[in-house]
């Protein structure tokens, strides 16, 4: 596979009351990340078990990204520091395997921080892209993430005109 | 409880490096507690080992499975039709389970997964410790409830030895004295008499030294 036709597909679990509404607000803010992330909201960071980033990664995943509230500022008081030990776990499992344990990546992000969301998620998608393909790709094992057709590299850009008039809107919103 | 801790990845694909279809049979009790074979560990070491062998090259197709307790023949039975339809069984059980399957099913080969450690329990959260050496001839009535068997690295039946250094163990610095521990709680409990009876040499020959035990209890037999 060429490099440069290599799309990485990451799967990213954020927390509900931190990195999941940093993504709502990058949108609101109009901000701009690469569309290669597939989210997941989760409750809690510390809801995620080492297992869900094995299967994410054996069925194909080029990478998972752990997106947790800021350590000390979980709404479950330490759920996000279960988390950061299960990924470590993770990771040093990865390595065991002889993956390379830069797929696996956990961040601290806040709700009010749209921006370093998108640039962390631009930054993990250029790494992903410098590691390659998931060897896990084409494994035979029924992957959901085989049948999500990869994005293109250009960003999308949003193809909407604000209303002009108070007619334009939906009854709803008038 | 039985603790024991999983082997690594590499280990385990040398172990069933001859076979193409691995049953991974996770036990649901001590394993489970422990965090080493239960249920959960199971789906982290099948996606582990499968990742590990394409990465190989190798094909591998590993089944999952976790039966209630693989020591008993009842709970084994469950597994029955998995064990049939594998090459080889995989488990991640502690070496009672291990060799429970390798007994029942005589022909098919039966591996560990696990480094069964000691008997212990769980201390805080995410750390295990001995407890219990299993000699066959409990002494924790004359000692307080501590064993000086297990937790004193000498074994002192009448210690503690001149090692001890402000109630950590000279043999290793991050234990206590079990010595020191004895002390203590005969205090609390208002026995520290018992220290004043010189103990005999303990009987060895109900532990593992003297060979495989067994237990009879004809008032069971069927």
């Amino acid at each position: 596979m060429k490099t440069e036709a290599f799309e990485p597909k990451i799967l990213a679990f954020c927390c509900h009351y931190c990195a999941y509404s940093s993504a709502d607000l990058a949108g609101v803010m109009r901000i701009q990340y690469p569309p290669n992330v597939r989210i997941i909201r989760t409750p809690c960071t510390g809801r995620l078990e080492t297992e869900y980033f094995m299967k994410a990664l054996e069925q194909g995943a080029d990478g998972v990204l752990v997106a947790g509230c800021l350590e000390g500022g979980c709404h479950f008081v330490e759920g996000n520091l279960c988390a950061k030990r299960r990924v470590n776990y993770t990771r040093d499992m990865l390595e065991e395997i002889g993956i390379e344990r830069e797929r696996l990546r956990m961040v601290n992000i806040s709700a009010a921080m749209g921006r370093p969301l998108a640039d962390t998620i631009t930054d993990m998608v250029e790494t992903i892209r410098k590691l390659g393909p998931s060897p896990m790709r084409n494994s035979g094992v029924q992957s959901p993430m085989s049948k999500v057709q990869s994005p293109k590299a250009e960003l999308r850009t949003p193809n909407f005109q604000l209303p002009t008039s108070n007619s334009q809107l939906p009854a709803t919103n008038r | 409880m039985i603790v024991a801790q999983r082997k690594n990845i590499p280990e385990l694909l040398d172990i069933v490096e001859k076979h193409r279809k691995v049953l991974l049979l996770g036990c649901g009790t001590c394993v489970t507690v422990c965090l080493a074979g239960g249920q959960r560990e199971v789906g982290i070491i099948a996606s582990a080992l499968r990742m590990a062998a394409k990465l190989k090259g190798r094909p591998l197709e590993v089944e999952e499975l976790t039966i209630e307790r693989q020591c008993d023949n009842v709970f084994l039975e469950q597994a029955a039709e998995a064990i049939k339809r594998n090459d080889a069984v995989l488990s991640v059980g502690c070496g009672a389970g291990v060799q429970a399957i390798a007994e029942r099913y005589s022909n098919k080969p039966v591996y560990a997964g696990l480094n069964t450690a000691f008997i212990g329990i769980l201390e805080e959260r995410g750390v295990w410790t001995e407890k219990c050496a299993a000699c066959g001839e409990c002494v924790l009535h004359l000692y307080g409830g501590i064993c000086p068997i297990t937790r004193c690295a000498k074994k002192m039946m009448n210690g503690p030895c001149s090692g001890s250094r402000e109630d950590r163990c000279e043999v290793s610095p991050d234990r206590p004295c079990a010595w020191q521990l004895i002390y203590a709680r005969l205090k609390e409990i208002g026995q520290l008499d018992r220290l004043k009876e010189l103990k005999k040499p303990k009987n060895w020959r109900s532990s593992l030294s003297g060979g495989t035990r067994k237990i009879i209890r004809e008032d069971h037999r069927v």
